[in-house]
C-alpha cells in the first residue's frame, strides 16, 4: 500500500531541461512544487575529464533508471523490434542538460508553418505522401518572448543575425527577428574554424557562430567556458554549461517552494472518476508513495512521457491517459542527423581542446531559406563544423583507405593524422508520418514488468533527399577548404533511439489529431500539462532544447495565470 | 608469469630498435621518459613477467600480449601497446567495467589458439611475424574458423580495448608513461585552456603535461568506478 503524502500544488515528473526550467516560474509565482527526479544530484566534482568513463563507457547513461527501460526499435510494422543498446537520456537533477552539447537554437519561423507556407509557395502537392504534419497552433512571433526570456534565464551565448528585422551579417541572416542580442557573445573560434568560415564566404554562403547554453564569459556569477575538451557527454567542472542543475533549479529551490525528491521512479499518473489527475505514484528505494497534487506536469522526455501516459490506464482511459483519441505515440519522429560527411586534411586542425557547441554554422540550405521549386523535397539542413576531439576517438579514426587498421602502417598513419580528420553530422527537417509511431512493446519489459517503448520509424524519401543534397554541399565545403579525402556516410533508414525525439504528445488545437492544446495542457485531462519535445510537431534543422525550454516556460506561465480554472 | 622465448627475443629486439628510433625521431617524447625506459629495458622481461594480472591466466595474458604486439607494435614510430600496458588495462577492466567481456576473452583466446594450431600447426607465439600477420588478417576478416561468433567480432573487441588501453587515461592501468598520448601528439588533460594556451597549441608550442584526470584531487574517483548498475536506485 502506497504511503500517502501531503498534497502539493504542482508535481513535475522529471527535472531535466524542460521540467527543471518550468520549476522556476511556478515557484516564483508562489506555487508549491514537488519535483520528482529518477536520478540523483551530481556536482562539479563528478565531472572528471575522463574519456573512458564519459564516452567509452557511456557514464551519463549508465547510472540510471532509463538504462533499464531501453526502447525497442524497428523500421516498420512488418518486422520485429529489437531492443536498442542504450538509452540516451540521463537521470539526474538537471537531466541530460548536464552533459548535452548545449546548442541552443531558435526554430526558423518557417518551421511553425510548414504546411501553409509550402502550399502557398509550391502548392499542396509538394507535401510528402503519408505525412501527418500540421502547422503549429501559433507562429514564431508567439514564442519569441519566451525564447528571449529563456536565453537570459538560462544564459545563451551567440551572435544575433536579425534584431527586429535589421540584419547583422556576423550572425544568422535567416533567423527569425529577435527583440535583442544574445546575453553573451559567441564562443571563440580556432584557426581551423576561422578558415572554414572564410571558405564558406568564398562560396557565397553566410557562416556564423552557433548559439550555445555555455557561458562565453562570466555570467550569473558562474565561470566562462574553459574549453578543456570534455564537454561531449561530460558535465562541466566549472559550471559554465548552463544545465538546469546550475541555473533555474537552484533559483527555484531558493524560493523555498521547490521540493526535490531524488531516486523517485514514477510508475503511474492517477486520476479520479471525473478524469482529473489526482497525483502520481512513485517508488523510492523499494517503497511506494502516492504524491497528491492539484496539477501534474509530465516532463520525462519523449519516450517516458508517452510510456507513462500509456501505462496510466483507468476506467475513463482504458487506452492510457489522455489517449481516448488514440493520439498518444502518434506523429513521432527522431531528427535525421545521420548521413554525415568526414574529411581528412593535410594539416593539423588543433582541435584537441574544443567543444561541440563551438563552431561554424551555415543556414543557407536549412528550412525554406532557398528556392525548392526545382527540387524533390521540402525543408533542408544545417551545416555545422565544430571542434571536438579526444585521444581514444582520434586513434579510432577512419584511415580513409590509406592504411590498414592495425600494425606499423596504421600506427604511422594515426601518428601523422590523429588531429587531421573532421566529421560533420547534419541536422535535417524531419517530418511525422502515419506509419511512424511509438507504442508499448508487446514483449520487452523493465524489471518491474512494465513494457518498454517500441519505436516504429523510418526516414522517408523527403529526409533522404535532403540528406543527399546537404552532403553535396558539405563535400564542396571540405574540398574548398583543402581536404585530401572526403567520405559520405549512408543516407540512413531506421529511426533509432535519439536525443532529438519529437512527437507522441503533439500540440495542436484539434483534439482529434493532437494530445495537448496550444498551451501544452492535455485536451482530455484539464490539470495535466506535458513538457518536452514530445509536444513538437516539427523539428526544423536545429537542436530542440531551447524550443523545449521556451515552450515549458510558456506552459508554466499559462498554469500560473489560469491557476483557478485549471487546478481548483 | 613466463613468456615464451620467441616473444621475449622479439620484444627485446623491437624495444632496442624503438629506443634508437625514439631518440632520433620522436621529439614529443620527453627525454626523461626515454632514459627511464632505457634503464628499464634490460630488465624488461622481468618487468613483464611480474605484471601480476588478476583476471587473465598466464597463457591468456601471454597470447594477448603477443597479439597486442602485432596490433600496435613498438617500431620506428615509437613505443607500442605493450609498453603502454594495454593488457594491464584490459585485465583490470575485466574485474570491473569490462567484466561482461570475461567469457568473451576466455573463449575468444582459446578459439584463437586452437585456430592457430589447426591452421598453422603451432601456437601463435611460435609463428614468424609474417605468419602472425596472416593469422590476424584472417581473424579480422571474419574468415578464421572455430569461433563461437564471427572471428571479426573477437578481433574488433580486442582492437577496441587495446585502443582504450593505449590512448585512455592512465588511471585505468594503460597508457603507461603517456606513451599513447605522446604518439598522437595529444598535449594532455587540462582543466582549462586559455586563449593563450590555444595559441601555443596552434603554434606547436604547447608541451604535453602528462597528467591523469584524477591527478586533480577535485575530481571524485568513485564515480569513475561506477559500473553499469547503480545499487542505490529507487526500484
Amino acid at each position: 500500500m502506497a504511503t500517502r503524502l501531503p498534497t502539493t500544488d504542482v508535481i513535475i515528473v522529471g527535472l531535466g531541461a524542460a521540467g527543471g526550467g518550468a520549476a522556476l516560474p511556478l515557484a516564483e509565482a508562489g506555487l508549491e512544487v514537488v519535483g520528482l527526479e529518477a536520478g540523483s544530484r551530481l556536482t562539479r566534482r563528478d565531472f572528471a575529464p575522463d574519456e573512458i568513463r564519459n564516452n567509452v563507457r557511456d557514464w551519463p547513461f549508465a547510472v540510471q533508471k532509463a538504462s533499464r527501460e531501453v526502447p525497442t526499435v524497428r523500421p516498420n510494422s512488418s518486422v520485429d523490434a529489437v531492443q536498442a543498446e542504450s538509452h540516451p537520456m540521463m537521470n539526474a537533477v538537471g537531466g541530460t542538460s548536464l552533459h548535452y552539447w548545449g546548442q541552443s537554437w531558435r526554430l526558423n519561423p518557417w518551421d511553425f508553418k510548414v504546411v501553409s507556407e509550402t502550399q502557398q509557395r509550391y502548392g499542396r502537392s509538394r507535401l510528402p505522401l503519408g505525412t501527418t504534419i500540421e502547422d503549429w497552433p501559433f507562429g514564431y512571433d508567439e514564442l519569441e518572448p519566451y525564447y528571449d526570456r529563456v536565453e537570459r534565464e538560462v544564459g545563451i551565448s551567440g551572435q544575433s543575425g536579425n534584431i527586429n528585422g535589421r540584419i547583422d551579417p556576423r550572425g544568422n541572416p535567416f533567423e527569425g527577428p529577435r527583440q535583442r542580442e544574445y546575453p553573451m557573445p559567441s564562443l571563440r573560434w580556432t584557426n581551423f574554424l576561422k578558415r572554414m568560415a572564410e571558405v564558406a564566404r568564398g562560396l557565397g554562403w553566410h557562416p556564423f557562430p552557433g548559439p550555445a547554453a555555455i557561458n562565453s564569459r562570466r555570467y550569473q556569477d558562474r565561470s566562462g567556458c574553459v574549453y578543456h575538451g570534455f564537454c561531449n557527454k561530460g558535465g562541466c567542472h566549472v559550471d559554465a554549461k548552463n544545465s538546469t542543475a546550475v541555473t533555474t533549479i537552484p533559483r527555484a529551490e531558493a524560493t523555498g517552494r521547490l521540493k526535490i525528491v531524488t531516486y523517485a521512479h514514477v510508475t503511474k499518473i492517477e486520476t479520479d472518476p471525473e478524469g482529473r489527475a489526482t497525483g502520481v505514484t512513485y517508488l523510492q528505494h523499494g517503497e511506494e508513495f502516492f504524491q497528491p497534487a492539484k496539477f501534474v506536469l509530465l516532463a520525462s522526455y519523449t519516450y517516458e512521457n508517452v510510456r507513462l501516459l500509456l501505462l496510466s490506464t483507468s476506467g475513463n482511459s482504458p487506452l492510457g491517459l489522455s489517449n481516448n483519441h488514440g493520439q498518444v505515440g502518434r506523429h513521432y519522429f527522431s531528427h535525421h542527423q545521420g548521413a554525415g560527411v568526414s574529411a581528412l586534411f593535410p594539416f593539423d586542425l588543433k582541435a584537441w581542446y574544443g567543444l561541440p557547441a563551438q563552431g561554424v554554422a551555415i543556414d543557407d540550405w536549412a528550412d525554406d531559406n532557398f528556392d525548392h521549386t526545382n527540387l524533390d523535397f521540402i525543408g533542408g539542413g544545417n551545416l555545422w563544423v565544430m571542434s571536438d576531439r579526444r585521444p581514444i576517438t582520434a586513434a579510432g579514426m577512419s584511415t580513409f583507405g590509406r592504411a590498414p587498421s592495425w600494425g606499423s602502417a596504421w600506427k604511422a598513419f594515426v601518428k601523422e593524422n590523429a588531429d587531421r580528420s573532421h566529421s560533420t553530422y547534419i541536422q535535417k527537417t524531419t517530418l511525422p508520418y502515419e506509419s511512424n509511431y511509438l507504442d508499448l512493446d508487446p514483449v520487452v519489459t523493465d524489471p518491474l514488468g512494465f513494457p518498454v517503448i517500441r519505436i516504429t520509424g523510418e526516414y522517408k524519401q523527403n529526409e533522404l533527399a535532403i540528406a543527399f543534397f546537404l552532403q553535396e554541399k558539405m563535400v564542396q565545403w571540405y574540398r574548398d577548404a583543402g581536404a585530401i579525402e572526403v567520405t559520405r556516410a549512408g543516407l540512413g533508414r531506421t529511426m533509432g533511439v535519439s536525443t532529438h525525439a519529437y512527437g507522441g504528445t503533439r500540440m495542436g488545437d484539434n483534439p482529434e489529431t493532437n494530445v495537448v492544446n496550444r498551451f501544452g495542457i492535455s485536451h482530455e485531462v484539464p490539470n495535466l500539462g506535458i513538457l518536452g519535445a514530445s509536444v513538437m510537431g516539427t523539428s526544423g534543422a536545429h537542436n530542440p532544447t531551447l524550443t523545449v525550454q521556451a515552450l515549458a516556460w510558456r506552459t508554466a506561465e499559462h498554469v500560473v495565470s489560469n491557476w483557478r480554472a485549471l487546478a481548483e | 608469469m613466463k613468456k615464451s622465448r620467441g616473444t621475449i627475443s622479439r620484444r627485446d629486439l623491437l624495444t632496442g630498435v624503438t629506443l634508437t628510433g625514439v631518440v632520433a625521431t620522436t621529439a614529443v617524447l620527453p627525454v626523461a621518459t626515454t632514459s627511464e625506459r632505457h634503464k628499464a629495458a634490460p630488465g624488461e622481461t622481468a618487468t613483464q613477467s611480474s605484471e601480476g594480472y588478476e583476471h587473465l591466466t598466464t597463457d591468456e595474458a601471454t597470447l594477448l600480449e603477443t597479439i597486442v604486439d602485432e596490433l600496435i607494435p613498438a617500431d620506428e614510430h615509437g613505443l607500442g601497446a605493450n609498453d603502454a600496458r594495454a593488457v594491464r588495462y584490459i585485465d583490470r577492466g575485466l574485474g570491473g567495467a569490462l567484466s561482461g567481456f570475461r567469457n568473451k576473452y576466455r573463449e575468444g583466446l582459446a578459439n584463437f589458439d586452437r585456430f592457430c594450431r589447426l591452421s598453422r600447426g603451432t601456437s601463435f607465439i611460435e609463428l614468424s611475424q609474417a605468419d602472425r600477420v596472416a593469422v590476424l588478417t584472417e581473424v579480422e576478416a571474419g574468415t578464421a574458423t572455430g569461433f563461437s561468433e564471427d572471428s571479426s567480432v573477437f578481433f574488433s573487441m580486442v582492437r577496441r580495448h587495446v585502443l582504450e588501453g593505449m590512448f585512455g587515461d592512465p588511471y585505468y592501468g594503460g597508457n603507461h608513461d603517456f606513451i599513447g598520448w605522446d604518439l598522437l601528439g595529444y598535449p594532455g588533460v587540462r582543466t582549462a585552456v586559455t586563449p593563450a594556451a590555444q595559441q601555443r597549441l596552434e603554434a606547436n608550442e604547447l608541451q604535453p603535461n602528462h597528467r591523469s584526470a584524477y591527478d586533480w584531487e577535485t575530481f571524485t574517483k568513485a564515480s569513475a568506478r561506477l559500473s553499469h548498475r547503480d545499487p542505490q536506485h529507487g526500484d
